[in-house]
C-alpha cells in the first residue's frame, strides 16, 4: 500500500487548507495537502462578495473594534469572542499578504485595496475583485503553493520536497495512536487504491455540509467529511444547529436551484420585492436592529450615496433575517411565479454599471436561466449555504480536543456564533488557516516521539465494504432521501415534531447505509465514492437535527417555530456533539460559554447588550465598565 | 415538458473505449451535466465525470459536446433539437482516466514551470499602491477558472502530442502575460515566453478565445500583446540597434 | 500534480476516437468563405497590378497610389515626384504594393484567416489539421511574421497617401461619386491600420503603468476599441479598396461615364 510520511497533513485545499499548508511549509514542516477535487477547484472559488478586513481604506473610521462588534452582533453574541477578536485584528494583514503573493484586488482612487459594503458590516469593508473574490483568493494561494514548490526545487531539486498536493484523494479515517493523531487513511479517486499518511498533525479544512440538503449553494464535495472525521476521532462539534440559509439563491431552472446570487447585488443597490411590487424588507426589521436601518425607501436609497447621514436599507440586514423574511413572503402567497421573490437591480442601475459591478452574476443568469439582469428582475429564494457549527477548537491555535488534530475554516466552529456575516468567511479562512498551520507546526515541534500508525486494516475494510457487497441499496437513492428530509424537516424553520421525524428517518437511513452496494470497479467510481460519503453526511445530519431539537429558542441560523424568541439564558449555552469511533450514536451535551473579556465586552453599549444577555451578565458588564472608567 | 433524449457517451478506462448509446429523460431548464448525472443515478452508476460547482465557476466539468469543448454545466439542453443525438466525449488532448475524466496533470506541470509573481524586495505587504487602470488587464486574465479547454482545443498540442514538452498552452502563456503586465512584477519573462514556453508555436488561430467560458480575450489581450512584447526584445532591429548604441 | 505516484496506472493514452472531428455543425463553412474571399482579392490584385488604366483626373486607383514611376501621367504622380528614374519600366503599382500587401500578410487577423482557410492549421476549432508536424512561428520562414510593426509604419504612410488622394479628389470634384468612394475607402483603410495589434502595442500596450502616461493610455483605449473590430475592418477595407480601385479603372476606361462619376 502506498505510504507517505509527513509532519503536517492538511485535508482540504480551499482557502483555509491552503493557507494552513503554506504556513506549515513556511515553518519548515513537510506538508501534504489532500483534496477531493483537482487542485484549485475547491468551494472557495464560489465566494463572490469579498473578504472582510477593517483596513479603513474607504472609510477611515473603520477599525478592528468596529469589525469585532459587527461580527458579534451578526452572530447574536454566541460567537467565540476570542476568535472574533483575533479575526478582526488579523484580517487586514492576511489580505495584504495575499497582495504580496500576487492577488489583484479592485483599487480605490488612491491606489489602495477598494472595499465594499455588505450586510451587517457598518462600514465598507470587503476587499474584493468584482464578484469573483473567492476565485482570486484560491488562485493566489494556489500560486503561492507553487511559488514555495519552486523555492524547494531550486534548493532540493524536487518540487515536492516540502509541500505536495494529493489531488482527487479522499480521506476516510483519521488514524490514532494512544489517543493522539498519527495519520490519515485515504483512497485515490482516480484508481481506487488506498494510501496511508503517517503524520503526527492533521489540519481539517474540509468546509461544510451543504450536500445534506437539496437546495444548496454547495458543491458535491460538501459532505461534512471533516466534521465526521473529527467526531469519529473523538473530537467535539459545537453549534451544529446553526446553518446559514443564504437569502438569495437561484430558484429556476430546477437544475441550478440553490446556486448563489451574491449579496453584492443588494450591496450595490438591488432591492427585494414581492409579487405585489412591495419592498417588503421594511416590514421585517427586528427590534434589535430598529435604529440601525432605514425606515423609508427614500432614506434607504439615499444611503447608497450618503452613508454618513442615512441608515442602510433593510435589504442589507444579516442573512438570517433576510432569508426568514423571504420565506415568510413566499409562504404568505406573495412569491414570484417560480417560488421565490424578485431581486431587482435592473431598475436601479444603468446596464453598463451592472455589467461592470456584477459581471459574473450577469453571466450566470444569462447562461443558466436565460435572464438578462440588466433588463428584468431575478427570482431568488433561500438556499443552504454555510454551517456555523463545527469542530470545537482553541481560538489561538485551531487545536481540537484530540492531540494533533486541528481545524480551520467552515469545518471549525465558534467564530461566527449563530450566524456568519457575509465576507467574514474569506477572512476567517485566512486568519485561522494560518493559525491552524502554525498551531500544527508548534505541536509537531513539541513532540518527543512520532506516534505510530494504527487501525489501517479496519479503515480499509470499511472503505471496500460497499464494493464487496453484491446487491444492496443504491447510494444515490439514500442520498436523495436524506437531502429531502433535511431540507423539509430541518430547514429554515424548525418544529420539534418535524425535527423528531427527521431523526427517525436519519436513524433508518443509517441502517440502510450499512447495506449500500456500488457496482463497477474501483477506478473513478462515483457510486462508490458517494456510498463512502454517506456515512459522513448521515453523521453530520444527526448532529444538526439533535442539536436543533435541544435548542429551544430562535437565534441566527436556527429558527424554531415553537420557540420564536431569542433567550438570554440559551445565549450562554453551547451544544456539544460527540460520538463513539463507530459513529453509532451522537450524544449532545450543554456547555457554558465563557464570559467575554472585560475590555471586549465594554466595547458595546449597555442598551444593545441588554437585548442579548442575562441580568447577571449585565451586572458583570457594569462592574467592568466602572473599572475601566476608574483606570482612565 | 420532459422528453427522451438520445445521448452517445464515451465509456472506457484509459484510451480504450467506445461511444455508448443511452436514452434519457430531459426536463425543462436542464444542462448537459444534469443529464449525465441522471445517467449516473439511473443507468450507469459508475459513469465517471468531474464536476464541482455547477455554476460555471470552478472549471471542472470540461468535456466535448458534439465535438466542441464545453463546460457540461453551462451547456443548456434547450440549445439542441429534441431529435438530436448528443455526443459527449472527454477532452481530446489529455489522456483519459475513465469515461469523461481526463488526466490533466500536464497543466499543473506547466503551471509549475512558470516563475511566480516576483515583487520588488523593498515593498512590504500593505504598501502596495496600484491604480485600477493598471491592474485591469491582468485582472481579466485572473478570471480564468482553469477549465483547461483552451489548452485542450489548441491544435499545437491537440494535433501534435510531441509539442507538449515545448509549449505551455494558451492558459499558461496567458499567465505569463498576466505577470508581465502586473505593475509590481520585476521578473523578466519575455525571453522565456518565447524560448521555454513556446509562444512562437501560437499561430493565433484563436480557438482558445472561442472556447473560453469566461469570455477572456486570450488571443487579442494576452497572447498577441505578449508576442509584441517579445518582438520588442528579440525581433525589433531598431530596438536592438538602440540598445547597442545607447546602453553601452 | 495529480497522481505522480509510482502506482498510478500508466495508461497515458488519449481517447481513441478515430474520427477527425465530432462536430456536427457546418464548421467548414467559415474557412471556405474565407478562402473564397481571400482568393478573390488575390486574383483581383494580380489583375489590377498589371492593368494600365489606373488614373483619370482627379482619381487615382488605390492599388497604384502613390504613383512614383516616370511612366505615371503628370497628374497622377504623388507630389509630382518620379524618384525612380527612367530605367523602371514595370507597372508603377509594383513599386509600392509590397507595403500594404506585407501589412496584410503579417497582420494578426489575416494570419489567423489564412492559417485556417489555406493551410488548414487548423481548419476550424477541434477539427484535426492534416499536417504531421507543426512548428508554428518558431522558425523560418514564419518567424518573419514578427516584423509586422514595420509594415504597420509603412501602412500608416500608405493610409495617409490614400487620404491625401481622396482629399485632392474632393477639392477638384466634390460632387463625384468616385470622390466619395475614395473617401470611404481611405477612412476604412486608416481605421483598419490604426486598429492593428502592433499599433495597440506601440501606443501604450507595452507599458505596465498606464496611470503614469495618461495621454498614451487614452490613445490605447481608443485603439483598443478599434482593435476589437480588427476583423470586420480587415474585410471591410479589403472590399472597399477593391471596389474603389475597380471603380476608378472603370471610369478611366470610359465604361462608367455618367456626369457625376
Amino acid at each position: 500500500m502506498e505510504r507517505h510520511e509527513y509532519d503536517v497533513v492538511v485535508i482540504g485545499a480551499g482557502g483555509a487548507g491552503l493557507r494552513a499548508a503554506i504556513e506549515a511549509r513556511q515553518q519548515g514542516k513537510r506538508t501534504a495537502i489532500i483534496c477531493k477535487s483537482l487542485f484549485g477547484k475547491a468551494h472557495t472559488v464560489m465566494a463572490e462578495g469579498g473578504a472582510a478586513a477593517a483596513m479603513g481604506n474607504v472609510n477611515s473610521d473603520d477599525n478592528w473594534m468596529v469589525h469585532f462588534r459587527d461580527t458579534m452582533r451578526g452572530g447574536k453574541f454566541l460567537n467565540n469572542w476570542r476568535m472574533a477578536e483575533l479575526h478582526a485584528k488579523e484580517a487586514p494583514d492576511r489580505v495584504w499578504e495575499l497582495e504580496a503573493w500576487g492577488a489583484l484586488f479592485d483599487r480605490t482612487k488612491d491606489g489602495k485595496i477598494s472595499q465594499r459594503n455588505f450586510g451587517g458590516h457598518e462600514y465598507p469593508r470587503l476587499a474584493h475583485v468584482g464578484d469573483r473574490t473567492g476565485l482570486e483568493m484560491i488562485r493566489t494561494l494556489q500560486q503561492r503553493v507553487v511559488a514555495l514548490q519552486q523555492e524547494d526545487f531550486a534548493v532540493h531539486g524536487d518540487y515536492e520536497a516540502y509541500i505536495k498536493v494529493f489531488a482527487e484523494c479522499t480521506v476516510t479515517r483519521l488514524l490514532k495512536d494512544d489517543g493522539a493523531i498519527s495519520g490519515a487513511f485515504a483512497y485515490w479517486r482516480e484508481t481506487g487504491k488506498f494510501i496511508v499518511f503517517d503524520a503526527p498533525a492533521v489540519v481539517l479544512a474540509t468546509g461544510g455540509i451543504g450536500k445534506s440538503y437539496v437546495v444548496t449553494s454547495n458543491s458535491w464535495e460538501y459532505t461534512g467529511d471533516g466534521h465526521a472525521l473529527a467526531l469519529l476521532a473523538g473530537a467535539q462539534l459545537i453549534n451544529m444547529e446553526f446553518i446559514q440559509f443564504h437569502p438569495t439563491g437561484m430558484v429556476w431552472p430546477p437544475s441550478v436551484r440553490g446556486i448563489l446570487v451574491t449579496e453584492s447585488v443588494r450591496g450595490d443597490g438591488g432591492v427585494l420585492r414581492n409579487s405585489l411590487g412591495e419592498r417588503f424588507m421594511f416590514n421585517y426589521v427586528p427590534d434589535v436592529f430598529k435604529d440601525k436601518y432605514a425606515t423609508s425607501e427614500e432614506e434607504g436609497d439615499r444611503w447608497y450615496t450618503d452613508q454618513a447621514n442615512n441608515r442602510r436599507p433593510p435589504e442589507l440586514l444579516p442573512r438570517d433575517e433576510v432569508a426568514r423574511a423571504i420565506n415568510a413572503e413566499v409562504k404568505a402567497g406573495r412569491g414570484s411565479p417560480q417560488g421565490g421573490v424578485f431581486l431587482d437591480v435592473s431598475s436601479r442601475l444603468p446596464a453598463a454599471e451592472i455589467i461592470k459591478r456584477l459581471p459574473s452574476m450577469h453571466h450566470q443568469f444569462k447562461e443558466l436561466a436565460d435572464v438578462d439582469i440588466t433588463k428584468e428582475p431575478m427570482q431568488v429564494g433561500p438556499t443552504c449555504h454555510y454551517i456555523m457549527g463545527g469542530v470545537e477548537v482553541d481560538a489561538d491555535t485551531g487545536a481540537a480536543s484530540v492531540p494533533g488534530l486541528f481545524a480551520a475554516g467552515e469545518v471549525s466552529g465558534g467564530m461566527h456564533g449563530s450566524n456568519r456575516l457575509g465576507g467574514n468567511s474569506l477572512s476567517d479562512l485566512l486568519v485561522f488557516g494560518r493559525r491552524a498551520g502554525a498551531g500544527a507546526s508548534q505541536y509537531v515541534d513539541g513532540l518527543t516521539r512520532r506516534p505510530a500508525v494504527t487501525g489501517v486494516e479496519e479503515a480499509m475494510a470499511e472503505a471496500v465494504a460497499p464494493l464487496e457487497r453484491g446487491g444492496g441499496e443504491n447510494p444515490y437513492e439514500l442520498h436523495h432521501e436524506l437531502q429531502r428530509t433535511m431540507n423539509e424537516l430541518v430547514g429554515i424553520i424548525r418544529k420539534a415534531g418535524e425535527v423528531g421525524d427527521a431523526l427517525d428517518v436519519v436513524e433508518k437511513l443509517k441502517e440502510r447505509a450499512h447495506n449500500t452496494a456500488s457496482t463497477g470497479g474501483k477506478i473513478y467510481n462515483p457510486g462508490w465514492h458517494l456510498a463512502l460519503d454517506l456515512r459522513n453526511m448521515l453523521l453530520v445530519s444527526e448532529c444538526v437535527a439533535k442539536a436543533a431539537l435541544i435548542r429551544e429558542e430562535s437565534r441566527g441560523g436556527h429558527t424554531r417555530d415553537d420557540y420564536p424568541g431569542m433567550s438570554p439564558d440559551w445565549r450562554r449555552k453551547l451544544l456539544v456533539c460527540s460520538a463513539p469511533p463507530d459513529g453509532s450514536e451522537v450524544t449532545v451535551v450543554e456547555k457554558e460559554q465563557p464570559s467575554m473579556r472585560d475590555d471586549l465586552i465594554t466595547l458595546f453599549d449597555r442598551g444593545e447588550l441588554s437585548k442579548y444577555v442575562t441580568e447577571d451578565e449585565l451586572a458583570e458588564y457594569d462592574a467592568a465598565l466602572a473599572a475601566k472608567k476608574r483606570e482612565s | 415538458m420532459g422528453y427522451k433524449a438520445k445521448f452517445r457517451v464515451w465509456r472506457g478506462e484509459g484510451g480504450d473505449g467506445k461511444l455508448e448509446d443511452f436514452t434519457v429523460e430531459v426536463n425543462e431548464g436542464e444542462v448537459v451535466l444534469d443529464v449525465i448525472h441522471r445517467l449516473q443515478a439511473t443507468q450507469a452508476p459508475d459513469l465517471a465525470v468531474r464536476w464541482n460547482c455547477k455554476a460555471g465557476k470552478c472549471g471542472s466539468c470540461s468535456m466535448e459536446i458534439n465535438g466542441k469543448p464545453r463546460l457540461g454545466c453551462m451547456t443548456r439542453m434547450s440549445t439542441f433539437e429534441e431529435a438530436d443525438t448528443i455526443t459527449v466525449t472527454p477532452m481530446r488532448t489529455f489522456p483519459v482516466i475513465k469515461d469523461l475524466v481526463c488526466d490533466v496533470s500536464f497543466n499543473y506541470q506547466k503551471a509549475r514551470e512558470i516563475p511566480s509573481f516576483t515583487p520588488p524586495a523593498d515593498v512590504r505587504p500593505g504598501e502596495y499602491r496600484m491604480q485600477q487602470i493598471d491592474v485591469e488587464r491582468s485582472q481579466e486574465f485572473r478570471k480564468c477558472i482553469e477549465c483547461f479547454m483552451c489548452n485542450n482545443v489548441c491544435h499545437v498540442i491537440r494535433d501534435h502530442e510531441e509539442n507538449k514538452t515545448n509549449f505551455a498552452g494558451p492558459r499558461f502563456l496567458m499567465r505569463i502575460a498576466e505577470l508581465d503586465m502586473h505593475p509590481y512584477d520585476v521578473a523578466d519573462r519575455k525571453d522565456a515566453a518565447q524560448e521555454e514556453h513556446g509562444l512562437g508555436y501560437c499561430n493565433i488561430t484563436k480557438c482558445c478565445t472561442e472556447v473560453c467560458p469566461e469570455h477572456i480575450k486570450i488571443t487579442d489581450n494576452a497572447l498577441i500583446p505578449m508576442k509584441e512584447r517579445v518582438v520588442d526584445r528579440k525581433y525589433d532591429p531598431l530596438v536592438w540597434l538602440g540598445n547597442k548604441i545607447f546602453r553601452r | 500534480m495529480t497522481q505522480t505516484t509510482a502506482e498510478s496506472p500508466a495508461r497515458k493514452q488519449r481517447a481513441q476516437l478515430k474520427v477527425r472531428t465530432l462536430r456536427t455543425d457546418r464548421w467548414w463553412l467559415a474557412p471556405a468563405l474565407t478562402f473564397a474571399g481571400l482568393m478573390a482579392f488575390l486574383i483581383y490584385g494580380f489583375w489590377a497590378t498589371f492593368d494600365a488604366s489606373y488614373f483619370v483626373e482627379p482619381y487615382i486607383a488605390p492599388f497604384s497610389s502613390p504613383c512614383l514611376a516616370t511612366s505615371c501621367p503628370e497628374g497622377a504622380r504623388f507630389l509630382g515626384l518620379a524618384p525612380f528614374g527612367d530605367w523602371y519600366g514595370l507597372p508603377p503599382g509594383l513599386l509600392i504594393l509590397g507595403l500594404p500587401a506585407g501589412f496584410r500578410v503579417t497582420c494578426y487577423y489575416y494570419r489567423k484567416s489564412y492559417y485556417r482557410s489555406f493551410w488548414l492549421s487548423p481548419p476550424a476549432c477541434s477539427v484535426a489539421e492534416p499536417h504531421k508536424k507543426y512548428t508554428g512561428e518558431t522558425r523560418l520562414p514564419l518567424i518573419i511574421q514578427n516584423v509586422h510593426r514595420y509594415f504597420f509604419y509603412g501602412a500608416i504612410v500608405i493610409g495617409a497617401i490614400l487620404s491625401y488622394d481622396a482629399i485632392l479628389a474632393l477639392i477638384h470634384k466634390p460632387a463625384g461619386l468616385g470622390t466619395w468612394i475614395l473617401l470611404v475607402n481611405a477612412a476604412l483603410i486608416v481605421a483598419y491600420t490604426l486598429s492593428c495589434h502592433s499599433c495597440r502595442h506601440i501606443t501604450a500596450g507595452r507599458l505596465n503603468h498606464f496611470s503614469k502616461h495618461p495621454l498614451r493610455y487614452r490613445a490605447w483605449t481608443f485603439v483598443s476599441k478599434l482593435n476589437a473590430k480588427h476583423q470586420p475592418l480587415a474585410w471591410a477595407s479589403m472590399f472597399s479598396v477593391m471596389i474603389a480601385d475597380f471603380y476608378v479603372r472603370l471610369v478611366a476606361k470610359g465604361v462608367i461615364t455618367f456626369p457625376f462619376a
